[in-house]
């Protein structure tokens, strides 16, 4: 779709004016919460902000972390776009890593630009497998995937936490209990590209995977199709296309996705699989996503500032004393307000056009950015 | 002094005007008629009346006093009843039950039999007979009509309004419910008539008030008009053809044989029972029977999206019983569907992205996977062009586009195929004369150029003005062909109600 500059500007900051009052009033609410524990939110914010952005090594702890959140977010957009619910990021995440550990800790020597890739395509095996197997479920059985999702995270969290104690555990640490795995060879660790900081080239990787996100759904037929699907799948039957084929791509695609930022984690920042080791990255994606309006633009900002929460609540937590569960507040809020809109989006659209009877909650997200 | 005045009302939704200054004034005792094309705002007048919406300006007076209209409750408590298109009843409970239905006087404990004897009495005085102690599912339309408008008189209306009520009824069905009209009429009740028929305006209404683009245009009183060129001209705004000119076919090859085709839904009831006939191209096949007696299924087991039990379906020679939807649209088959958010179009995307929805494999749309965007749009604007498609941008949202509009990028998508097989399903339901006339001209111009058409509708004089022979349906099952020579609306309204017809 070519549009003019102009056209693509309004459009975008028309898609940011609900967020943004989402952000500022999760901001505000949860400063009256530390006012009336006793703190004083101007300075906490100043401090998370400063945490976040205040010099090159913050910026590159905030990219840091935004960089898990950006794959969790189009594992979960994705498939989101055409008519299913992926919560099953943190599966996909985890299957994705111990797969790609199992390349990671091996072939020590082989050239790095040869390794990384292979490691990448175990990730991405493990978590494109693990996605599928949810949609298979689906619809097979009539599974309802936002069950099977959730519940299949908790398989893969256990599967892990058998893993590092037992098949994969460290041969070097043997003898104590420590459950954690052999570390990854140096020829997967990611390069840094800022220097004086922790940032690594897997934010190069996330920003190709939201370049991916949208090229494939914008620009390709089978993009096309899947779109098509998820906005109205009786529409897409009545054109020949196959409702189930594109779901199960669709969950592929996420599952590897998915995967691909769990070893990105093991490549950087994380060098050994340990339990739990993506903590809330899954579903925090989820919720980068829905602030984003799953939009490609829209997850890479919305990403950055759940990446700049949890970089800056560190220095918020030292400096001003406030809990860093502050910031779950905060995120929590969001999330609420995001949610909510929706919720008024579907209202207000009954109430003035009774014509279109046929809106369902599915039809959630926005037009692309 | 009138019974219901409506003082300059006005009603805006954010920036666009619903209804300007409208003054509507309705005597006791006639058949009001409210006129007026899809989106004159007919529907948000009577909403106004009824408490869905509040109005922005005006008031309405009531038996000569003021009043304010809080919402449906409060309307049923001053006396207004209200008759939607779509029937607001629960199938699986009883008629007296569906009657007292959220009534104030309800008591912990219902005393249906006492509401019943009352019910009984009341009908037997309108002449309708209904057993009060059966389930609305077992009840046909028409009846299903008279309990909603019972419902209504049991709550005491003395003004009832009417949502285009005549739309699921087979022509029988619409005289009983105009002689059941005028009896209350006589009883003294207040009817308001909502339509865009102007046969039945002719045939029932004391007087009529048009509406256009949220405007009065004039009330009048129906003796005062001559015939209903006259009304449609006062509806649009300008002189219309309100016939379709339709040369007789030349028909060629068969393109469509449908062989003992039957299909049983998921409940286990026989949707479609030994169905046979044959279409060539250039011809026009209508189809017509009361809604949802076969026709939906019958479409479906043609385009491959229901798997027929048995029979067969050939579709230009080639055998495309129970085949995969993109194999029956790749023999040169276009279907118009029957509705057209459900199934022929996407809200949320762009005309353009609509436009392909049927081509976004082919050469012309893409290249290895990937959209020619360029190319798409360009074609996309031709085609707003040719089929008169009015938009902003191809890149509009299309379900910002009017209905009509829609529609006419839904049939411009299909006839641009240049399809060997056009289905088409109630290809202009819903939409105003202008669009309506409009789809069916190239409807007919399709068949001129060689295409044969299978034409589903509810709407009689549209299978008489456009169809070749007229195949009729009641509850799955052919009740007949008859050629258009020999067909009158009286005939296929037997038919349509179940009396089987030989061919003459």
């Amino acid at each position: 779709m070519t549009k003019t500059w102009q056209e693509r500007l309004r459009a975008g900051l028309k898609g940011l004016y609900f967020p943004v009052a989402a952000i500022l009033a999760a901001v505000v609410l949860s400063s009256i919460v530390m006012a009336i524990l006793g703190f004083d939110p101007l300075y906490a914010y100043q401090c998370l902000l400063k945490g976040a952005f205040g010099n090159t090594n913050s910026i590159g702890e905030t990219l840091v972390k935004t960089t898990p959140l950006i794959f969790a977010a189009v594992a979960f957009a994705l498939p989101m776009r055409c008519g299913i619910f992926n919560l099953g990021a943190t599966g996909q995440l985890y299957i994705g890593a111990i797969l790609g550990s199992l390349v990671g800790v091996r072939f020590a020597g082989m050239p790095a630009v040869l390794h990384i890739p292979l490691m990448l395509l175990a990730g991405f095996a493990g978590g494109a497998l693990y996605g599928v197997f949810a949609g298979w479920l689906r619809h097979r059985f009539g599974a309802n995937e936002l069950i099977s999702t959730i519940m299949l995270n908790h398989v893969a969290i256990q599967l892990l936490a058998y893993c590092v104690a037992g098949p994969l555990k460290d041969p070097a640490t043997a003898a104590t209990s420590t459950p954690q795995s052999a570390q990854m060879v140096a020829s997967v660790k990611l390069p840094v590209i800022l220097p004086g900081t922790r940032l690594h080239a897997g934010l190069i990787l996330a920003v190709l995977c939201l370049v991916f996100y949208y090229v494939f759904l914008w620009k390709t037929t089978r993009g096309y199709e899947m779109r098509v699907v998820g906005l109205n799948p009786g529409a897409g039957e009545y054109a020949g296309m196959s409702v189930r084929k594109n779901q199960l791509l669709a969950m592929l695609l996420a599952g590897g996705i998915a995967g691909i930022g769990g070893c990105v984690e093991l490549m950087s920042v994380q060098s050994r699989l340990i339990q739990q080791f993506a903590g809330n990255i899954g579903f925090d994606g989820v919720a980068v996503a829905l602030l984003g309006g799953n939009s490609p633009v829209g997850i890479a900002l919305a990403g950055i500032l759940f990446g700049a929460l949890s970089a800056g609540a560190g220095r918020m937590q030292m400096l001003a004393k406030v809990p860093n569960a502050t910031v779950y507040i905060t995120q929590g809020l969001i999330i609420l307000f995001v949610v909510g809109r929706e919720l008024f989006r579907i209202r207000s659209r009954r109430k003035n056009k009774p014509s279109s009877r046929t809106a369902g909650p599915r039809s959630m997200e926005k037009e692309a950015v | 002094m009138a019974f219901l005045e409506m003082k300059h009302v006005s009603k805006y939704f954010g920036s666009v005007a619903a209804n300007v200054d409208v003054n509507l004034s309705v005597e006791k005792g006639e058949i009001h008629a409210l006129l007026g094309e899809n989106g004159a705002g007919k529907s948000t007048l009577m909403n106004i009346l009824y408490g869905m919406y509040a109005h922005s300006e005006g008031e309405i007076w009531l038996n000569g006093q003021p009043v304010r209209i809080k919402d449906p409750k409060d309307a049923i408590a001053k006396g207004i009843g209200m008759v939607h298109q779509h029937f607001m009843l629960i199938p699986a409970l009883s008629v007296i039950e569906n009657v007292v239905l959220g009534l104030k006087e309800n008591k912990a404990v219902l005393d249906l039999k006492a509401a019943a004897r009352e019910f009984s009495q009341m009908a037997e005085r309108f002449g309708m007979e209904l057993d009060p102690w059966a389930k609305v599912e077992t009840l046909s339309v028409g009846a299903q009509q008279r309990v909603e408008i019972l419902k209504a008189l049991y709550r005491k209306a003395s003004l009832l309004i009417l949502d285009e009520p005549t739309a699921v009824l087979t022509p029988q069905e619409v005289k009983g419910l105009f002689h059941m009209l005028r009896q209350l009429t006589a009883e003294g009740l207040t009817i308001i008539f909502i339509t865009h028929k102007l046969n039945e305006i002719m045939e029932v209404c004391d007087r009529c008030t048009i509406l256009r683009l949220g405007r009065v245009v004039r009330t009048t009183a129906i003796s005062d008009i001559q015939d209903k060129q006259e009304l449609a001209a006062l509806m649009v705004g300008s002189q219309v053809e309100l016939l379709t000119q339709k040369p007789p076919a030349h028909p060629g090859d068969e393109v469509l044989r449908v062989e003992d085709l039957s299909y049983v839904d998921k409940r286990g009831i026989r949707a479609l029972d030994q169905m046979s006939f044959s279409l060539r191209g250039g011809e026009i096949l209508g189809v017509c029977g009361v809604d949802g007696n076969g026709q939906s299924e019958l479409v479906r087991c043609i385009t491959g999206l229901l798997k027929p039990a048995s029979g067969s379906v050939r579709v230009c020679g080639a055998d495309c019983t129970g085949a995969d939807p993109r194999m029956i649209l790749g023999q040169g088959v276009s279907h118009i569907p029957e509705d057209r958010h459900k199934m022929g179009m996407i809200r949320e995307m762009t005309v353009n992205e609509n436009l392909i929805l049927m081509s976004y494999r082919t050469p012309e749309c893409q290249k290895r996977g990937f959209l020619k965007w360029k190319d798409i749009r360009a074609h996309s604007q031709a085609l707003c062009e040719q089929y008169n498609i009015k938009t902003p941008s191809v890149l509009e949202r299309s379900g910002n586009l009017s209905g009509g509009n829609q529609q006419k990028m839904v049939v411009g998508r299909e006839l641009d195929r240049r399809p060997r097989l056009l289905i088409a399903m109630h290809p202009d339901r819903g939409l105003d004369i202008g669009a309506t006339k409009y789809i069916q001209r190239q409807i007919v111009a399709a068949s001129q150029a060689g295409a044969g058409v299978l034409l589903v509708s509810t709407e009689l004089d549209e299978i008489l003005e456009l169809s070749d022979r007229i195949l009729v349906v009641f509850e799955g099952r052919m009740m007949g062909i008859l050629d258009r020579s020999e067909a009158t609306a009286e005939r296929l309204g037997l038919m349509m109600a179940g009396a089987r017809q030989s061919a003459g």
